[in-house]
């Protein structure tokens, strides 16, 4: 193993780490802000209401992040309307194309997690709610969207780790994230084993430190002393 | 003078479960300050009588009135009656109380976040103000030191002592107990009934569903036997314990002495 360029091209790396986290971050949040009214509708009584989420969810988790990547990268621009639009200067941006394609992806799987975690909530925590006088869109926001996000919380934090790793994808779109940025590095060096060795162990970091953030987030909601009864 | 106007009226109460029919036809009336005991066997309908009170459960047929306000509702295509007014329901819900077997309080909140919560968001109190009022309450019920301990670090009657408070802040005109010690163990049931016993002395309004015989007979100024879905014997608790009319109830009776 040569270390010495490993520790030599470790600051390019960090560089695609950073880029990584930036599409990493804005996915998995955006993403959580899309889901929550998709999860809601999804875990609806009314057929009407649960249709829409569920063709969403059916298309994004259906098909892989890769092919919803190429359609946005290379697809949108075969439409004039885009290329017209105000958006366009965004839209050409292989990084905001990233962004939206993680974004709405990682949102379908966010938002079955929310209403398993909705569905999952006992339902006389619900009727104390309701006996009490709370309407049902006071009970939504002020009991059972709380009470989800701590069923929902340990499968959220593994989808952004999925979404961490899904990140690599970017590379095929000439982003230089962190797996961008190590074949780069590789086409100059010709070392796959040590440039990809010190990207696994930047991929590691990372999810060392979500854990540990999840960890923390978990014991501050106290998720453990929501489990059973 | 004519009658004062009963705190709660239910009549003619239907209610089933597909061909299951529960309830046949329950009138009751509770005036200011009536302890009425429903009691009979299991799968008699008292729960589910209870739980269409406040909709809980939606009745087939019959009319529910508080302090002389119809509760208005309207069928559903499976034949239930629903809620017509949204706001009606969830003002009549706020001043009926509901206390449940399994307490249901919220495992993610405070004992004091359980009980401030719905007078906040309901009754738009200031938090001050529902701190205040809750620590009270919990003071009354005897747990005021558990007030910033969360369910699960309490025991089943202190759970069920937070789950009147709860109930409580609302200052209900009636307060409907589905059970409430059925879920506790021997000891922990007298530190509830004599919560409940304190509410009764003061005079409150309230419907019991219980399995608690004795304590039926001690609180109530009425108390009502179901059996199969109907009122089977109903009057003073000497009456229905020591001189009941019907078989059924007597052998009932009988059988938890």
């Amino acid at each position: 193993m040569n270390w010495e360029v490993i520790i030599k091209w470790l600051p390019r790396l960090a560089q695609g780490a950073t880029l990584t986290l930036e599409l990493v971050a804005i996915a998995v949040i955006a993403g959580l802000i899309l889901a929550i009214p998709l999860g809601i509708a999804r875990a609806s009584r009314n057929g009407y209401v649960r249709a829409l989420p569920y063709g969403y969810i059916f298309f994004f988790r259906g098909t892989p992040l890769l092919v919803q990547l190429f359609l946005v990268y290379y697809g949108l621009a075969q439409f004039d309307a885009v290329r017209g639009s105000s958006l366009w200067p965004y839209l050409r941006d292989p990084f905001w194309c990233t962004v939206l394609t993680m974004t709405l992806h990682t949102a379908a799987y966010i938002a079955e997690i929310l209403r398993g975690a909705l569905q999952a909530i006992p339902r006389g925590e619900i009727e104390a709610a309701r006996a009490l006088g709370m309407s049902q869109a006071k009970t939504l926001v002020h009991i059972m969207l709380p009470r989800a996000a701590r069923i929902g919380l340990p499968a959220y934090s593994n989808e952004v780790i999925l979404m961490l790793k899904a990140s690599a994808l970017a590379s095929t779109v000439t982003l230089l994230e962190l797996t961008g940025m190590a074949r780069t590095i590789i086409a100059r060096t010709y070392l796959p084993v040590e440039i990809f060795f010190a990207a696994g162990l930047f991929y590691l970091l990372i999810s060392f430190f979500l854990v540990q953030g999840f960890k923390l987030l978990e014991r501050w909601l106290r998720v453990d002393a929501c489990q059973g009864r | 003078m004519a009658q004062a106007t009963p705190a709660l009226e239910i009549r003619n109460l239907h209610k089933r479960y597909g061909e299951q029919e529960i309830l046949k036809g329950i009138s009751l009336t509770a005036r200011d300050g009536d302890v009425i005991s429903i009691l009979g066997s299991s799968g008699s309908g008292k729960s589910t009588l209870l739980r269409c009170i406040n909709l809980l459960e939606n009745p087939h047929k019959g009319e529910i009135l508080v302090a002389g306000e119809t509760l208005k509702l309207k069928p559903a295509k499976n034949g239930e009656l629903f809620a017509a007014d949204n706001r009606q329901i969830n003002r009549l819900r706020s001043e009926i109380g509901f206390v449940f077997q399994n307490f249901n309080l919220w495992p993610h909140m405070s004992v004091l976040d359980n009980i401030i919560e719905a007078p906040r968001r309901v009754l738009g109190q200031s938090k001050a103000e529902a701190i205040e009022h809750a620590e009270a309450l919990l003071a009354k019920v005897g747990i005021h030191d558990k007030r910033h301990a969360y369910p699960a670090q309490l025991s089943g009657g202190q759970q069920q002592r937070a789950a009147i408070a709860r109930t409580l802040a609302m200052k209900p005109k009636v307060i409907l107990f589905d059970e409430p010690t059925s879920a506790l163990d021997p000891e922990m049931v007298q530190e509830v009934l004599n919560v409940i016993r304190a509410l009764a002395e003061e005079g409150r309004t309230m419907l019991l569903v219980t399995h608690e015989m004795g304590f039926a007979r001690q609180v109530s100024s009425e108390v009502v036997f179901l059996h199969q879905g109907l009122v089977e014997e109903q009057g003073s608790p000497q009456q229905v314990f020591d001189n009941p009319n019907s078989a059924r109830c007597k052998q009932f009776m009988s059988s938890n002495r």
